[in-house]
């Protein structure tokens, strides 16, 4: 006797393991998964010089000649590795705060971790002087995460719930934009624009030598958020609802949101602002899951696709991959939303 | 158990109690303290009467000040042509601009509010700053145009745009545009063309320079032939708001019951729709982006007048310039020497009073 679901599964059962999975999840991902893949053997051809599709797989597996090995793997590989996991790590923390907040625009940005990141960022270029990559980094995410504590105190009242979470992000975001504004505009253009360059956001400077910390740190990440899926799906049914469930929503919610600003201060330390991705995936893979729950993996894969779409857009450009994602997310955005409308 | 009953959570987890939206609907009813029209009008003459002070604090305090005796001789003979000269050329058009642009953000957040039925609307949203970044970047790059007289009609033109384009994007097939649909939509043009600003300033280092300028709204350096340009727009914005303020408390009610009532709800929108879009537009053209005052002001003033559009319009215009002259007055005295653009003020005052009604317990009707 099985469940239905109201939408086709698949349940399996044998003495040791058992489960149903949903099949447009399955194939959905499977999807997702051949088209990240495909887009990222593309974006290994392209750059100042371009190499055929045959030449990237020969240098991949090891067969190519040396100088298209030095192309893919030392210098393009990391890059896109770079985009490939920022999607997941961005996806997955745009996931966690917009089934926090319950509300579709929620992103890391809501509690204001973006505009802390900047202001911290072009304090160390103006006012400290430094313009170290790891200075800078450090600048960026002790802002980040300032702005992020202090939005949290702030909206702090018996328990933070997402509404005045955003409000005060809102706010606190404002400011501190005001606040960069101002010293960018006290600045000599040259340095205001070396602040605006970063926070562009680019792969470029990226390689091998910053990709294993980075990527050993997001797994670590991954592993803590797993288990904070199911709770905050049921968190999605109301503070008391869940707490009947068992849920402890206010450690969960803690949990969640600490760890969805990890996961985009990493990106952050790495590349700089990466914009709209965080917001935009979990969008996106609501729309081809045709469900509005917290989906983790799915919005990871998306995440996975856009930002390699978006970096590969980005090269052939010559724009910063921020800038990318801004645009072409929000274009891919847009293209959704009125399909959507005219559809309804 | 959290004791806290916010209603933005008790509205989802608890049956019993009222929808947030019904909650929200009702807040959005709930009648101001004065209670009379009487008391309505007084507090509006009363408001008046402030602005008349604000504005004469603003001709007077500055970094030349000028004693209070002297300041009608100073305007009228150029017998100290210094004093003379800084009125005339730099007190009078700052603060007459920001007399214009004030109203024009009040009534335009005050209209996005009562149209969308959401509290958090601000103008913002509808694109209309990021259109115009654009425009004036584009004329900046394109163009041998450098000065704010010389972009204005393109920050104008730019910032109609914006608001055109997310609103078809917003009430793309069939349906009225919901607030949740211009949201997003606004959001996501926002985006896009802000991205393409930001890789056309990236290019070049004088357009750089002139779009971080204009990124920060002020009121001062403002020629009075640009005010006087665009405030006819404004004036119109104005006008239109008040041919709206009747049908729209109709509309506060519902659609469905607007209507039973006698609203003609798709000329009431499209009315709202123009007058946002040329109150926006111009305010912005002028003035720059300046933020939380089409925010904020309307909820003051609701609480003041309950919830009659055709009290809380004119009520939110006066207001509106009042904040505006006053945050301008205080970015000129705040710091030891220079002054803070208007737009930096409000966001620095802004920001901690949303914050603080944030934390309320009414925070929901925000």
């Amino acid at each position: 006797m099985s469940i239905d679901f109201g939408r086709p599964t698949v349940t399996w059962r044998t003495p040791w393991t058992s489960g149903v999975v949903d099949v447009r999840t399955a194939v959905v991902l499977g999807v997702l998964v051949l088209v990240t893949v495909l887009l990222g053997l593309y974006s290994l051809t392209i750059g100042s010089f371009r190499l055929g599709l045959g030449e990237v797989v020969g240098a991949l597996t090891g067969t190519g000649d040396d100088r298209a090995r030095l192309l893919v793997v030392d210098w393009r590989l990391p890059r896109l590795l770079f985009a490939l996991l920022s999607g997941i790590a961005l996806a997955m923390a745009g996931a966690i705060f917009q089934s926090l907040t319950r509300n579709p625009l929620g992103s890391p940005d809501v509690i204001g971790f973006d505009a802390g990141s900047y202001a911290g960022a072009s304090v160390v270029i103006l006012l400290v002087g430094s313009t170290r990559y790891l200075d800078i980094a450090a600048g960026a995410v002790a802002g980040g995460l300032a702005t992020a504590v202090a939005v949290y105190l702030l909206a702090y009242r018996r328990g933070v719930l997402g509404f005045r979470l955003i409000i005060v992000g809102i706010a606190v975001g404002a400011m501190l934009s005001s606040l960069t504004s101002y010293l960018m505009l006290r600045a000599g253009t040259q340095q205001a624009m070396s602040v605006a360059a970063w926070g562009a956001g680019s792969f470029s400077a990226l390689g091998w030598e910053e990709l294993r910390p980075f990527a050993a740190i997001l797994a670590c990440l991954i592993v803590l958020v797993l288990p904070l899926a199911a709770p905050l799906r049921q968190l999605e049914l109301g503070d008391d609802s869940s707490r009947a469930l068992g849920v402890a929503a206010e450690r969960v919610r803690l949990a969640a949101t600490v760890s969805g600003v990890a996961l985009s201060a990493l990106v952050t330390a790495a590349a700089g602002p990466i914009p709209f991705v965080a917001l935009v995936s979990p969008q996106i893979a609501h729309r081809f899951l045709h469900r509005a729950q917290l989906a983790l993996l799915p919005a990871a894969v998306t995440g996975a696709a856009l930002l390699v779409a978006a970096d590969a857009v980005a090269q052939l450009l010559t724009i910063s991959t921020g800038l990318a994602t801004v645009t072409v997310g929000g274009l891919y955005f847009l293209w959704l939303l009125v399909r959507e409308y005219r559809r309804s | 158990m959290i004791g806290d009953p916010d209603p933005a959570s008790v509205g989802v987890a608890d049956p019993v109690a009222e929808s947030s939206a019904a909650r929200d609907e009702k807040d959005a009813l709930r009648p101001g303290i004065a209670a009379g029209s009487r008391l309505r009008l007084i507090g509006l003459l009363a408001a008046v009467a402030v602005l008349m002070g604000t504005i004469w604090l603003s001709l007077v305090v500055g970094a030349e000040r000028i004693p209070l005796g002297d300041l009608w001789r100073a305007l009228s003979s150029d017998e100290n042509a210094h004093v003379h000269a800084v009125l005339w050329e730099l007190r009078i058009p700052r603060t007459v601009t920001a007399l214009v642009v004030g109203p024009a953000l009040g009534v335009c957040g005050a209209l996005i509010q009562a149209y969308t039925r959401n509290p958090l609307a601000d103008p913002g949203i509808l694109g209309v700053n990021a259109g115009a970044a654009l425009a004036i970047t584009l004329a900046l790059g394109l163009t041998e145009i450098t000065s704010p007289t010389g972009y204005v009609w393109f920050a104008f033109a730019g910032a109609l745009i914006g608001t055109v384009l997310v609103y078809a994007a917003g009430s793309a097939g069939p349906g009225r545009p919901t607030p949740e649909k211009l949201t997003l939509a606004g959001v996501a043009i926002a985006a896009v063309l802000g991205g393409i600003t930001q890789v056309l300033t990236l290019k070049n280092a004088q357009v750089f320079a002139g779009s971080l300028q204009w990124s920060i709204g002020s009121v001062g350096g403002r020629s009075l032939d640009l005010v006087g340009a665009l405030a006819p727009f404004i004036a119109v914005g104005l006008g239109l708001a008040m041919l709206a303020a009747h049908p729209l408390n109709a509309l506060a009610l519902g659609e469905d019951l607007g209507r039973a009532l006698g609203a003609r709800v798709n000329s009431t929108r499209a009315l709202t729709v123009v007058a946002v879009t040329l109150l926006a537009g111009g305010a912005t053209a002028i003035a720059g982006p300046i933020g939380f005052v089409g925010l904020m002001v309307p909820h003051g003033v609701r609480w003041f007048t309950g919830p009659d559009q055709r009290w809380i319009i004119p009520c939110t215009a006066v207001a509106s310039a009042i904040l505006l002259i006053a945050s301008d007055i205080l970015g000129r005295i705040v710091l030891p020497t220079g002054e803070l653009q208007v737009g930096l003020v409000t966001a620095f005052v802004g920001a901690p009073v949303l914050v603080v009604l944030a934390r309320r317990r009414s925070a929901h009707g925000l």
